[in-house]
Protein backbone atom coordinates (compact mmCIF):
# COMPACT_ATOMS: atom_id res chain seq x y z
CA UNK A 1 0.00 0.00 0.00
CA UNK A 2 1.20 3.60 -0.94
CA UNK A 3 1.21 6.03 1.85
CA UNK A 4 3.74 8.94 1.13
CA UNK A 5 2.96 11.74 2.46
CA UNK A 6 1.53 14.45 0.45
CA UNK A 7 4.54 14.00 -1.57
CA UNK A 8 4.41 16.47 -4.77
CA UNK A 9 6.68 14.38 -6.74
CA UNK A 10 5.55 14.65 -10.15
CA UNK A 11 7.47 11.35 -11.34
CA UNK A 12 5.61 9.50 -9.24
CA UNK A 13 3.31 6.63 -10.70
CA UNK A 14 -0.46 6.51 -10.28
CA UNK A 15 -1.11 4.01 -7.31
CA UNK A 16 -3.39 1.38 -9.36
CA UNK A 17 -4.84 -2.14 -7.54
CA UNK A 18 -6.98 -4.66 -9.28
CA UNK A 19 -10.29 -5.53 -7.99
CA UNK A 20 -12.65 -7.94 -8.63
CA UNK A 21 -9.96 -10.99 -9.06
CA UNK A 22 -11.71 -13.24 -6.82
CA UNK A 23 -15.55 -12.30 -6.73
CA UNK A 24 -16.77 -9.97 -9.75
CA UNK A 25 -18.39 -7.27 -8.64
CA UNK A 26 -21.80 -6.96 -9.97
CA UNK A 27 -23.07 -3.87 -11.21
CA UNK A 28 -26.76 -2.39 -11.12
CA UNK A 29 -27.54 -3.15 -14.84
CA UNK A 30 -26.63 -6.86 -14.10
CA UNK A 31 -23.38 -6.69 -15.52
CA UNK A 32 -20.49 -8.70 -13.52
CA UNK A 33 -17.00 -6.40 -13.78
CA UNK A 34 -14.10 -8.69 -13.13
CA UNK A 35 -10.29 -7.53 -12.78
CA UNK A 36 -10.75 -4.13 -12.86
CA UNK A 37 -8.15 -1.64 -11.93
CA UNK A 38 -9.25 1.44 -9.53
CA UNK A 39 -6.48 4.36 -9.60
CA UNK A 40 -6.56 6.40 -6.61
CA UNK A 41 -4.17 8.73 -4.45
CA UNK A 42 -3.46 8.44 -0.58
CA UNK A 43 -2.29 11.07 1.06
CA UNK A 44 -0.54 11.09 4.94
CA UNK A 45 -0.60 8.11 7.26
CA UNK A 46 -3.63 5.72 8.34
CA UNK A 47 -3.02 5.29 11.76
CA UNK A 48 -2.42 2.27 14.13
CA UNK A 49 -6.47 2.08 15.04
CA UNK A 50 -7.20 2.68 11.52
CA UNK A 51 -9.28 5.61 12.73
CA UNK A 52 -8.15 8.18 10.34
CA UNK A 53 -9.51 7.87 6.89
CA UNK A 54 -11.10 10.18 5.25
CA UNK A 55 -12.39 9.10 1.31
CA UNK A 56 -12.71 12.43 -0.85
CA UNK A 57 -15.11 11.72 -3.59
CA UNK A 58 -14.70 13.71 -6.91
CA UNK A 59 -17.39 15.58 -9.22
CA UNK A 60 -18.49 14.58 -12.84
CA UNK A 61 -14.83 16.27 -14.33
CA UNK A 62 -12.43 15.38 -11.17
CA UNK A 63 -10.19 13.19 -10.61
CA UNK A 64 -7.92 11.54 -7.70
CA UNK A 65 -5.49 14.43 -7.58
CA UNK A 66 -7.09 15.89 -5.33
CA UNK A 67 -4.07 17.51 -3.22
CA UNK A 68 -0.74 18.84 -4.05
CA UNK A 69 0.28 19.23 -8.18
CA UNK A 70 -1.50 17.15 -10.18
CA UNK A 71 1.41 15.07 -12.44
CA UNK A 72 -0.32 15.53 -15.92
CA UNK A 73 -1.39 18.74 -15.48
CA UNK A 74 1.37 19.83 -13.68
CA UNK A 75 -1.27 22.00 -11.72
CA UNK A 76 -2.32 22.15 -8.08
CA UNK A 77 -5.24 19.09 -7.16
CA UNK A 78 -8.30 20.24 -7.47
CA UNK A 79 -8.83 20.55 -3.94
CA UNK A 80 -5.19 21.43 -2.90
CA UNK A 81 -6.75 24.47 -1.13
CA UNK A 82 -8.73 23.04 1.27
CA UNK A 83 -6.70 19.12 1.55
CA UNK A 84 -2.61 18.54 2.35
CA UNK A 85 -0.07 19.44 5.09
CA UNK A 86 -1.31 21.76 7.54
CA UNK A 87 -4.42 22.69 4.96
CA UNK A 88 -8.14 22.12 6.47
CA UNK A 89 -8.48 18.47 5.99
CA UNK A 90 -4.90 18.00 7.42
CA UNK A 91 -2.42 15.28 5.59
CA UNK A 92 -0.46 15.17 8.82
CA UNK A 93 -3.63 13.96 10.81
CA UNK A 94 -5.64 12.33 8.67
CA UNK A 95 -5.06 10.09 5.99
CA UNK A 96 -6.78 10.91 2.95
CA UNK A 97 -8.28 8.41 -0.05
CA UNK A 98 -8.79 9.83 -3.45
CA UNK A 99 -10.12 7.30 -5.65
CA UNK A 100 -10.81 7.96 -9.80
CA UNK A 101 -14.52 6.62 -10.38
CA UNK A 102 -15.45 3.58 -12.42
CA UNK A 103 -16.55 4.87 -15.39
CA UNK A 104 -13.60 7.66 -15.26
CA UNK A 105 -10.78 7.99 -17.59
CA UNK A 106 -7.77 8.58 -15.19
CA UNK A 107 -6.71 4.87 -14.75
CA UNK A 108 -10.26 3.19 -12.98
CA UNK A 109 -11.49 0.91 -15.03
CA UNK A 110 -13.82 3.04 -18.04
CA UNK A 111 -14.63 3.18 -21.41
CA UNK A 112 -10.96 4.01 -22.72
CA UNK A 113 -9.46 0.96 -21.04
CA UNK A 114 -8.91 -1.87 -22.83
CA UNK A 115 -11.39 -4.78 -22.11
CA UNK A 116 -9.50 -8.04 -21.32
CA UNK A 117 -11.91 -10.00 -23.55
CA UNK A 118 -11.44 -8.07 -26.73
CA UNK A 119 -8.26 -6.60 -26.16
CA UNK A 120 -9.70 -3.63 -27.20
CA UNK A 121 -10.88 -0.34 -25.41
CA UNK A 122 -14.37 -1.13 -24.20
CA UNK A 123 -16.33 2.30 -26.26
CA UNK A 124 -19.58 1.71 -25.76
CA UNK A 125 -19.79 -1.89 -24.82
CA UNK A 126 -18.66 -0.62 -21.20
CA UNK A 127 -21.41 -1.61 -19.37
CA UNK A 128 -23.85 1.79 -18.35
CA UNK A 129 -22.86 2.22 -14.54
CA UNK A 130 -24.80 4.47 -11.94
CA UNK A 131 -23.76 6.01 -8.58
CA UNK A 132 -24.00 2.80 -6.25
CA UNK A 133 -21.43 1.19 -8.93
CA UNK A 134 -19.08 3.64 -8.48
CA UNK A 135 -19.51 3.36 -4.27
CA UNK A 136 -19.37 -0.33 -4.34
CA UNK A 137 -15.70 0.12 -6.06
CA UNK A 138 -14.92 2.43 -3.81
CA UNK A 139 -15.82 -0.20 -0.42
CA UNK A 140 -13.68 -3.24 -2.04
CA UNK A 141 -11.07 0.12 -2.23
CA UNK A 142 -10.98 -0.16 0.85
CA UNK A 143 -11.18 -3.35 1.65
CA UNK A 144 -8.08 -3.73 0.11
CA UNK A 145 -6.52 -0.85 2.11
CA UNK A 146 -7.40 -2.26 5.33
CA UNK A 147 -9.53 0.34 5.95
CA UNK A 148 -12.99 -0.86 7.60
CA UNK A 149 -14.46 2.48 8.72
CA UNK A 150 -14.35 5.65 7.55
CA UNK A 151 -13.53 8.61 10.09
CA UNK A 152 -15.89 10.73 7.41
CA UNK A 153 -16.58 10.69 3.34
CA UNK A 154 -16.76 14.20 1.79
CA UNK A 155 -17.47 15.21 -1.67
CA UNK A 156 -19.25 18.07 -3.73
CA UNK A 157 -21.52 18.06 -6.40
CA UNK A 158 -21.15 14.36 -8.09
CA UNK A 159 -19.03 13.74 -5.22
CA UNK A 160 -21.77 14.50 -2.83
CA UNK A 161 -23.81 11.82 -4.19
CA UNK A 162 -21.11 9.48 -3.73
CA UNK A 163 -21.08 10.99 0.09
CA UNK A 164 -24.76 10.06 0.12
CA UNK A 165 -25.01 6.66 -1.35
CA UNK A 166 -21.77 5.79 1.03
CA UNK A 167 -23.77 6.90 3.92
CA UNK A 168 -27.10 4.94 3.00
CA UNK A 169 -25.31 1.80 1.38
CA UNK A 170 -22.86 1.54 4.17
CA UNK A 171 -23.65 3.22 7.03
CA UNK A 172 -21.92 1.14 9.66
CA UNK A 173 -18.75 2.14 7.54
CA UNK A 174 -18.95 6.13 7.56
CA UNK A 175 -18.92 7.85 10.88
CA UNK A 176 -19.46 11.39 9.86
CA UNK A 177 -20.54 12.25 6.14
CA UNK A 178 -20.23 15.62 3.87
CA UNK A 179 -22.48 16.26 1.20
CA UNK A 180 -21.70 19.58 -0.22
CA UNK A 181 -23.65 21.40 -2.84
CA UNK A 182 -25.77 18.08 -4.29
CA UNK A 183 -28.77 16.57 -4.18
CA UNK A 184 -30.22 13.27 -3.54
CA UNK A 185 -31.24 12.57 -7.45
CA UNK A 186 -31.24 14.32 -11.01
CA UNK A 187 -33.45 17.09 -11.60
CA UNK A 188 -35.70 16.96 -14.68
CA UNK A 189 -33.38 20.43 -15.56
CA UNK A 190 -29.88 18.43 -14.26
CA UNK A 191 -31.24 15.78 -16.99
CA UNK A 192 -31.93 17.86 -19.60
CA UNK A 193 -28.47 19.97 -19.38
CA UNK A 194 -26.84 16.79 -19.40
CA UNK A 195 -28.35 15.52 -22.38
CA UNK A 196 -27.65 18.55 -24.34
CA UNK A 197 -24.15 17.61 -23.70
CA UNK A 198 -24.48 13.81 -24.77
CA UNK A 199 -26.49 14.59 -28.10
CA UNK A 200 -23.24 17.34 -28.65
CA UNK A 201 -20.77 14.64 -28.34
CA UNK A 202 -23.19 12.10 -30.27
CA UNK A 203 -23.66 14.59 -32.96
CA UNK A 204 -20.37 15.21 -33.68
CA UNK A 205 -19.10 13.01 -36.80
CA UNK A 206 -15.59 11.69 -35.08
CA UNK A 207 -17.66 10.59 -32.47
CA UNK A 208 -18.11 7.55 -34.72
CA UNK A 209 -20.51 5.73 -32.88
CA UNK A 210 -18.37 5.95 -29.52
CA UNK A 211 -15.43 4.32 -32.09
CA UNK A 212 -13.60 7.09 -32.21
CA UNK A 213 -10.21 5.08 -30.86
CA UNK A 214 -10.54 2.55 -33.92
CA UNK A 215 -11.09 5.44 -36.48
CA UNK A 216 -7.67 7.67 -35.21
CA UNK A 217 -10.20 10.47 -34.78
CA UNK A 218 -11.88 11.99 -31.20
CA UNK A 219 -14.89 14.19 -30.82
CA UNK A 220 -13.35 17.28 -29.80
CA UNK A 221 -15.76 19.55 -30.91
CA UNK A 222 -18.43 17.16 -29.28
CA UNK A 223 -17.35 16.74 -25.87
CA UNK A 224 -15.99 21.33 -25.95
CA UNK A 225 -19.82 21.97 -25.94
CA UNK A 226 -20.35 19.55 -23.74
CA UNK A 227 -18.39 21.04 -21.26
CA UNK A 228 -19.19 24.67 -22.63
CA UNK A 229 -22.96 24.26 -21.64
CA UNK A 230 -21.79 22.10 -18.59
CA UNK A 231 -19.84 25.32 -16.98
CA UNK A 232 -22.16 27.49 -17.80
CA UNK A 233 -24.83 25.69 -15.06
CA UNK A 234 -20.84 25.39 -12.43
CA UNK A 235 -21.30 29.51 -12.91
CA UNK A 236 -23.94 32.25 -11.65
CA UNK A 237 -25.31 34.86 -13.27
CA UNK A 238 -23.72 37.67 -11.32
CA UNK A 239 -20.61 35.67 -11.28
CA UNK A 240 -20.49 35.41 -15.09
CA UNK A 241 -21.62 39.38 -15.49
CA UNK A 242 -19.21 40.72 -13.15
CA UNK A 243 -16.06 38.70 -14.34
CA UNK A 244 -17.56 39.63 -18.22
CA UNK A 245 -20.10 41.54 -18.92
CA UNK A 246 -20.45 42.48 -22.67
CA UNK A 247 -17.00 42.97 -22.95
CA UNK A 248 -15.17 42.38 -25.80
CA UNK A 249 -12.25 40.25 -26.69
CA UNK A 250 -9.22 41.72 -27.71
CA UNK A 251 -10.85 43.83 -29.75
CA UNK A 252 -12.62 47.76 -29.34
CA UNK A 253 -16.01 46.65 -31.78
CA UNK A 254 -17.81 43.94 -32.83
CA UNK A 255 -16.96 42.33 -35.89
CA UNK A 256 -20.44 41.65 -37.36
CA UNK A 257 -19.39 37.70 -37.89
CA UNK A 258 -19.76 34.71 -35.24
CA UNK A 259 -16.03 34.74 -33.79
CA UNK A 260 -15.61 34.99 -30.61
CA UNK A 261 -16.18 38.90 -29.74
CA UNK A 262 -17.26 38.57 -26.31
CA UNK A 263 -14.46 38.08 -23.54
CA UNK A 264 -17.54 35.25 -22.51
CA UNK A 265 -17.45 33.35 -25.44
CA UNK A 266 -13.99 33.33 -25.62
CA UNK A 267 -13.40 31.95 -22.32
CA UNK A 268 -16.20 29.32 -22.57
CA UNK A 269 -14.40 28.06 -25.74
CA UNK A 270 -11.08 28.12 -23.80
CA UNK A 271 -12.98 25.90 -21.11
CA UNK A 272 -14.16 23.57 -23.79
CA UNK A 273 -10.84 23.44 -25.91
CA UNK A 274 -8.75 22.72 -22.60
CA UNK A 275 -11.15 19.77 -21.35
CA UNK A 276 -11.04 17.99 -24.19
CA UNK A 277 -7.60 17.35 -23.82
CA UNK A 278 -7.97 15.56 -20.64
CA UNK A 279 -11.43 13.93 -20.59
CA UNK A 280 -12.41 11.32 -22.37
CA UNK A 281 -16.09 11.95 -24.55
CA UNK A 282 -17.23 8.43 -23.66
CA UNK A 283 -16.50 8.66 -20.05
CA UNK A 284 -18.54 11.95 -20.32
CA UNK A 285 -21.16 9.56 -21.55
CA UNK A 286 -20.97 7.08 -19.19
CA UNK A 287 -20.49 9.72 -15.68
CA UNK A 288 -23.29 11.74 -16.52
CA UNK A 289 -25.80 8.81 -17.30
CA UNK A 290 -24.88 7.40 -14.02
CA UNK A 291 -25.42 10.82 -12.43
CA UNK A 292 -29.05 10.96 -14.16
CA UNK A 293 -29.96 7.48 -12.73
CA UNK A 294 -29.20 8.82 -9.08
CA UNK A 295 -32.46 8.72 -6.92
CA UNK A 296 -31.45 7.95 -3.31
CA UNK A 297 -35.07 7.80 -2.43
CA UNK A 298 -36.57 5.70 -5.51
CA UNK A 299 -33.17 3.22 -4.79
CA UNK A 300 -33.23 3.07 -0.54
CA UNK A 301 -36.52 4.47 0.58
CA UNK A 302 -39.29 2.94 -1.61
CA UNK A 303 -39.35 6.56 -3.00
CA UNK A 304 -39.22 8.16 0.63
CA UNK A 305 -36.10 10.19 1.13
CA UNK A 306 -36.12 9.46 4.63
CA UNK A 307 -36.63 6.01 4.92
CA UNK A 308 -33.75 5.62 3.15
CA UNK A 309 -31.82 7.42 6.27
CA UNK A 310 -33.68 5.24 8.49
CA UNK A 311 -31.12 3.98 11.75
CA UNK A 312 -28.11 5.99 10.17
CA UNK A 313 -26.02 7.05 13.03
CA UNK A 314 -23.75 8.95 11.17
CA UNK A 315 -23.28 12.48 11.54
CA UNK A 316 -23.99 14.69 8.61
CA UNK A 317 -22.99 18.38 7.44
CA UNK A 318 -25.00 19.50 4.96
CA UNK A 319 -23.64 22.08 2.71
CA UNK A 320 -25.20 24.16 0.04
CA UNK A 321 -24.11 28.18 -1.44
CA UNK A 322 -27.12 30.19 -2.11
CA UNK A 323 -25.97 31.18 -6.19
CA UNK A 324 -25.82 27.86 -6.24
CA UNK A 325 -28.97 26.67 -9.26
CA UNK A 326 -27.87 24.26 -10.42
CA UNK A 327 -28.33 22.09 -7.22
CA UNK A 328 -30.03 24.41 -5.00
CA UNK A 329 -30.46 24.99 -1.65
CA UNK A 330 -33.28 23.65 -1.47
CA UNK A 331 -32.53 20.10 -2.40
CA UNK A 332 -29.78 20.49 0.10
CA UNK A 333 -33.00 21.24 2.47
CA UNK A 334 -34.83 18.61 0.73
CA UNK A 335 -31.98 16.05 2.48
CA UNK A 336 -31.91 18.17 6.05
CA UNK A 337 -35.66 17.23 6.39
CA UNK A 338 -35.51 13.45 5.31
CA UNK A 339 -32.34 13.30 8.13
CA UNK A 340 -34.60 15.19 10.71
CA UNK A 341 -37.49 13.05 10.21
CA UNK A 342 -35.40 9.95 11.42
CA UNK A 343 -33.97 12.15 14.01
CA UNK A 344 -30.34 11.83 12.41
CA UNK A 345 -27.10 13.87 13.47
CA UNK A 346 -26.92 16.72 11.22
CA UNK A 347 -25.83 20.13 10.76
CA UNK A 348 -26.83 22.19 7.73
CA UNK A 349 -25.42 25.84 6.54
CA UNK A 350 -26.03 27.74 3.22
CA UNK A 351 -22.90 29.41 2.46
CA UNK A 352 -23.59 33.25 1.10
CA UNK A 353 -21.90 33.39 -1.73
CA UNK A 354 -22.00 34.37 -5.32
CA UNK A 355 -20.05 32.03 -7.28
CA UNK A 356 -22.53 29.66 -8.08
CA UNK A 357 -21.95 26.14 -7.63
CA UNK A 358 -18.21 26.20 -8.20
CA UNK A 359 -17.68 27.50 -5.35
CA UNK A 360 -17.57 24.58 -3.31
CA UNK A 361 -13.73 24.36 -5.22
CA UNK A 362 -12.71 28.20 -4.63
CA UNK A 363 -11.45 30.09 -1.32
CA UNK A 364 -14.55 30.90 0.22
CA UNK A 365 -13.99 31.64 4.22
CA UNK A 366 -17.29 31.30 5.81
CA UNK A 367 -17.44 27.53 3.80
CA UNK A 368 -13.82 26.65 5.13
CA UNK A 369 -14.45 28.18 8.52
CA UNK A 370 -18.19 25.54 8.73
CA UNK A 371 -16.24 22.61 7.48
CA UNK A 372 -13.33 22.87 9.65
CA UNK A 373 -15.71 23.61 12.87
CA UNK A 374 -17.71 20.32 11.78
CA UNK A 375 -14.62 18.10 11.08
CA UNK A 376 -12.88 19.41 14.38
CA UNK A 377 -16.00 18.56 16.35
CA UNK A 378 -16.52 15.41 14.52
CA UNK A 379 -13.23 14.12 15.09
CA UNK A 380 -13.24 15.03 18.91
CA UNK A 381 -16.78 12.50 19.06
CA UNK A 382 -14.81 10.25 17.28
CA UNK A 383 -11.88 10.30 19.40
CA UNK A 384 -9.19 11.39 17.16
CA UNK A 385 -7.78 13.86 19.18
CA UNK A 386 -5.26 16.31 17.83
CA UNK A 387 -2.40 15.06 15.82
CA UNK A 388 -2.29 11.01 15.28
CA UNK B 1 -34.50 37.23 18.95
CA UNK B 2 -33.51 38.15 22.03
CA UNK B 3 -31.42 41.44 23.66
CA UNK B 4 -29.17 39.47 25.74
CA UNK B 5 -28.47 40.88 29.30
CA UNK B 6 -25.80 38.33 30.53
CA UNK B 7 -26.66 38.03 34.32
CA UNK B 8 -30.36 37.10 32.99
CA UNK B 9 -29.79 35.47 30.46
CA UNK B 10 -27.16 33.31 31.45
CA UNK B 11 -29.26 31.85 34.24
CA UNK B 12 -32.13 31.59 32.47
CA UNK B 13 -29.64 29.18 30.75
CA UNK B 14 -28.28 27.64 33.19
CA UNK B 15 -31.35 27.01 35.18
CA UNK B 16 -32.45 25.25 31.99
CA UNK B 17 -29.54 23.32 31.63
CA UNK B 18 -29.86 21.97 35.54
CA UNK B 19 -33.35 20.41 34.33
CA UNK B 20 -31.09 18.49 31.61
CA UNK B 21 -30.27 15.10 32.89
CA UNK B 22 -26.70 13.55 31.72
CA UNK B 23 -26.74 11.56 28.27
CA UNK B 24 -29.79 12.93 26.94
CA UNK B 25 -31.48 13.72 23.56
CA UNK B 26 -31.53 17.40 23.49
CA UNK B 27 -33.06 19.49 20.58
CA UNK B 28 -32.78 23.31 21.17
CA UNK B 29 -35.38 25.39 19.11
CA UNK B 30 -33.56 28.69 18.17
CA UNK B 31 -30.23 27.65 19.63
CA UNK B 32 -28.68 31.29 18.83
CA UNK B 33 -25.39 31.25 18.80
CA UNK B 34 -24.84 27.95 20.72
CA UNK B 35 -24.75 28.75 24.02
CA UNK B 36 -26.66 26.48 25.62
CA UNK B 37 -25.69 23.30 23.50
CA UNK B 38 -22.41 24.20 23.84
CA UNK B 39 -22.47 24.35 27.46
CA UNK B 40 -24.57 21.10 27.29
CA UNK B 41 -21.80 19.16 24.97
CA UNK B 42 -19.39 20.27 27.73
CA UNK B 43 -20.82 19.37 31.25
CA UNK B 44 -23.74 17.26 30.40
CA UNK B 45 -22.49 15.37 27.92
CA UNK B 46 -25.95 15.40 25.89
CA UNK B 47 -26.71 14.11 22.27
CA UNK B 48 -27.31 17.79 21.19
CA UNK B 49 -28.95 19.10 17.81
CA UNK B 50 -30.40 22.48 17.33
CA UNK B 51 -32.84 25.06 15.09
CA UNK B 52 -31.70 28.80 14.06
CA UNK B 53 -33.18 31.27 11.97
CA UNK B 54 -30.16 33.57 11.39
CA UNK B 55 -27.27 32.00 9.17
CA UNK B 56 -24.68 33.56 11.23
CA UNK B 57 -25.99 31.77 13.86
CA UNK B 58 -26.40 28.64 12.02
CA UNK B 59 -22.46 28.95 10.76
CA UNK B 60 -21.16 29.35 14.25
CA UNK B 61 -22.79 26.68 15.86
CA UNK B 62 -21.71 24.69 13.33
CA UNK B 63 -18.44 26.31 13.23
CA UNK B 64 -18.05 25.28 16.68
CA UNK B 65 -18.64 21.71 16.02
CA UNK B 66 -22.54 22.07 17.05
CA UNK B 67 -25.06 19.94 15.22
CA UNK B 68 -26.58 22.47 13.90
CA UNK B 69 -29.54 23.48 10.82
CA UNK B 70 -31.00 26.76 9.52
CA UNK B 71 -34.51 26.55 10.32
CA UNK B 72 -37.47 28.24 12.17
CA UNK B 73 -40.12 27.01 14.78
CA UNK B 74 -42.65 27.22 13.03
CA UNK B 75 -41.86 25.59 9.52
CA UNK B 76 -39.40 22.93 10.38
CA UNK B 77 -40.70 20.82 13.19
CA UNK B 78 -43.20 19.17 11.70
CA UNK B 79 -40.69 17.07 10.35
CA UNK B 80 -39.15 15.58 13.11
CA UNK B 81 -40.65 12.06 14.37
CA UNK B 82 -42.74 11.67 17.54
CA UNK B 83 -40.56 11.64 21.00
CA UNK B 84 -37.09 11.93 19.35
CA UNK B 85 -35.90 13.41 22.14
CA UNK B 86 -35.39 13.37 25.70
CA UNK B 87 -35.92 17.23 25.72
CA UNK B 88 -36.93 20.45 23.68
CA UNK B 89 -35.76 23.72 24.92
CA UNK B 90 -37.63 26.73 23.12
CA UNK B 91 -35.79 29.55 24.97
CA UNK B 92 -36.89 33.06 24.62
CA UNK B 93 -38.25 32.50 21.23
CA UNK B 94 -41.90 31.56 22.01
CA UNK B 95 -42.98 34.96 21.10
CA UNK B 96 -41.21 35.50 17.79
CA UNK B 97 -42.97 32.14 16.59
CA UNK B 98 -46.18 32.83 14.25
CA UNK B 99 -48.03 30.09 15.94
CA UNK B 100 -47.29 29.50 19.36
CA UNK B 101 -49.97 26.86 20.01
CA UNK B 102 -48.64 24.73 16.96
CA UNK B 103 -45.14 24.98 18.19
CA UNK B 104 -46.43 24.15 21.62
CA UNK B 105 -47.99 21.18 20.75
CA UNK B 106 -45.08 19.98 18.25
CA UNK B 107 -42.23 20.22 21.17
CA UNK B 108 -44.45 18.27 23.61
CA UNK B 109 -45.01 15.80 20.79
CA UNK B 110 -41.35 15.86 19.64
CA UNK B 111 -39.73 16.13 23.42
CA UNK B 112 -40.57 13.40 26.11
CA UNK B 113 -40.39 17.00 28.03
CA UNK B 114 -40.38 20.34 26.67
CA UNK B 115 -38.61 23.28 28.53
CA UNK B 116 -39.72 26.53 27.57
CA UNK B 117 -38.84 30.49 28.64
CA UNK B 118 -40.35 33.15 27.52
CA UNK B 119 -40.73 37.12 29.00
CA UNK B 120 -43.64 37.72 30.92
CA UNK B 121 -45.71 40.31 29.40
CA UNK B 122 -47.53 40.28 32.81
CA UNK B 123 -44.93 41.86 34.87
CA UNK B 124 -45.42 44.95 36.82
CA UNK B 125 -42.89 47.18 34.94
CA UNK B 126 -45.13 45.98 31.64
CA UNK B 127 -47.95 47.02 32.80
CA UNK B 128 -46.93 50.34 34.34
CA UNK B 129 -45.47 51.58 31.26
CA UNK B 130 -48.60 51.00 29.17
CA UNK B 131 -50.91 52.14 32.21
CA UNK B 132 -48.71 54.95 33.39
CA UNK B 133 -46.95 56.09 30.15
CA UNK B 134 -49.79 55.04 27.61
CA UNK B 135 -46.81 53.37 25.30
CA UNK B 136 -45.75 50.49 24.64
CA UNK B 137 -43.39 48.56 27.07
CA UNK B 138 -39.77 48.87 26.31
CA UNK B 139 -38.19 46.85 29.43
CA UNK B 140 -34.40 45.54 29.37
CA UNK B 141 -35.59 42.07 27.94
CA UNK B 142 -38.17 43.74 25.61
CA UNK B 143 -35.82 46.60 24.07
CA UNK B 144 -37.92 46.57 20.55
CA UNK B 145 -39.65 49.38 19.30
CA UNK B 146 -43.44 48.21 18.59
CA UNK B 147 -43.15 48.52 15.35
CA UNK B 148 -38.98 46.36 14.77
CA UNK B 149 -39.86 44.25 17.27
CA UNK B 150 -39.66 40.08 15.94
CA UNK B 151 -41.94 39.37 19.00
CA UNK B 152 -44.97 39.20 17.61
CA UNK B 153 -46.94 37.20 20.20
CA UNK B 154 -46.25 38.38 23.58
CA UNK B 155 -48.03 36.45 26.42
CA UNK B 156 -48.44 37.07 30.54
CA UNK B 157 -47.47 34.08 32.72
CA UNK B 158 -51.10 33.20 33.15
CA UNK B 159 -51.88 33.14 29.45
CA UNK B 160 -49.53 30.68 29.05
CA UNK B 161 -50.47 29.06 31.90
CA UNK B 162 -54.14 28.92 30.30
CA UNK B 163 -52.64 28.08 26.78
CA UNK B 164 -51.31 24.68 27.99
CA UNK B 165 -54.68 23.88 29.99
CA UNK B 166 -56.39 24.01 26.66
CA UNK B 167 -54.10 22.61 24.42
CA UNK B 168 -53.75 19.58 26.94
CA UNK B 169 -50.16 20.12 28.06
CA UNK B 170 -49.12 19.38 31.49
CA UNK B 171 -47.17 21.70 33.31
CA UNK B 172 -44.87 19.74 35.83
CA UNK B 173 -43.13 22.76 36.87
CA UNK B 174 -42.81 26.20 36.65
CA UNK B 175 -40.38 29.31 37.58
CA UNK B 176 -40.27 32.32 37.45
CA UNK B 177 -37.45 34.81 37.55
CA UNK B 178 -37.46 38.56 38.21
CA UNK B 179 -34.84 41.01 38.05
CA UNK B 180 -32.28 40.12 39.73
CA UNK B 181 -32.48 36.39 38.89
CA UNK B 182 -34.21 35.46 42.08
CA UNK B 183 -36.15 32.18 41.55
CA UNK B 184 -40.29 31.42 42.48
CA UNK B 185 -41.89 28.28 41.98
CA UNK B 186 -44.99 28.84 39.44
CA UNK B 187 -48.25 27.33 41.07
CA UNK B 188 -51.60 27.33 42.75
CA UNK B 189 -51.83 31.19 45.09
CA UNK B 190 -48.36 31.96 43.73
CA UNK B 191 -49.49 32.10 40.14
CA UNK B 192 -50.73 35.57 40.24
CA UNK B 193 -47.24 37.05 42.03
CA UNK B 194 -45.19 35.28 40.03
CA UNK B 195 -47.39 37.21 37.02
CA UNK B 196 -46.63 40.45 38.56
CA UNK B 197 -43.27 39.80 39.44
CA UNK B 198 -41.96 37.52 37.02
CA UNK B 199 -39.62 39.16 34.44
CA UNK B 200 -39.27 35.61 32.43
CA UNK B 201 -40.49 32.29 32.91
CA UNK B 202 -39.47 28.55 32.70
CA UNK B 203 -41.98 25.62 31.98
CA UNK B 204 -41.17 22.06 32.07
CA UNK B 205 -43.78 20.69 30.04
CA UNK B 206 -44.97 17.14 29.00
CA UNK B 207 -48.16 15.79 26.81
CA UNK B 208 -51.23 14.64 28.95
Amino acid sequence: MEQNIGSDNSKEEISRVTLGDVTPMRLDCGFELKNFGVAYKTYGKLNKKKTNAILVCHALSGDQFVSGINPFSGRPGWWNLVIGPNKLIDTERFFVICPNIIGGCMGTIGPKEINCDTGQPWGLDFPVITISDMVRAQALLLDYLGVDKLFCAIGGSMGGMQVLEWAVAYPDRVFAAIPIATASHHSAQNIAFHEVGRQAIMADKDWCGGNYFNHDCYPKRGLGIARMIAHITYLSEPALQSKFGRRLQDRDTITFGFDADFQVESYLRYQGSTFVDRFDANSYLYITRAMDYFDLAERHGNGTLAEAFRGTNTRFCVISFSSDWLYQTSESRAIVKALNAVAANVSFAEIDSDKGHDAFLLKEPEFWKVLSGFIDGAAQKYGLNGSQ
Amino acid sequence: MITKITGIIRRDLRLIAGIVTNNSRVLDVGCGEGELLDYLDKNKEVDGRGIELSSTGVNSCVAAGLSVIQGDADQDLDNYPDQAFDYVVLSQTLQATRQPHKVLDNLVRIGKYAIVSFPNFGHWRVRLALMVHGRMPQTDILSYNWYDTPNIHFCTIKDFVALCVKLNINIESGIALNRRGFERKIGGKGLRFANLRGEQAIFLLTRH
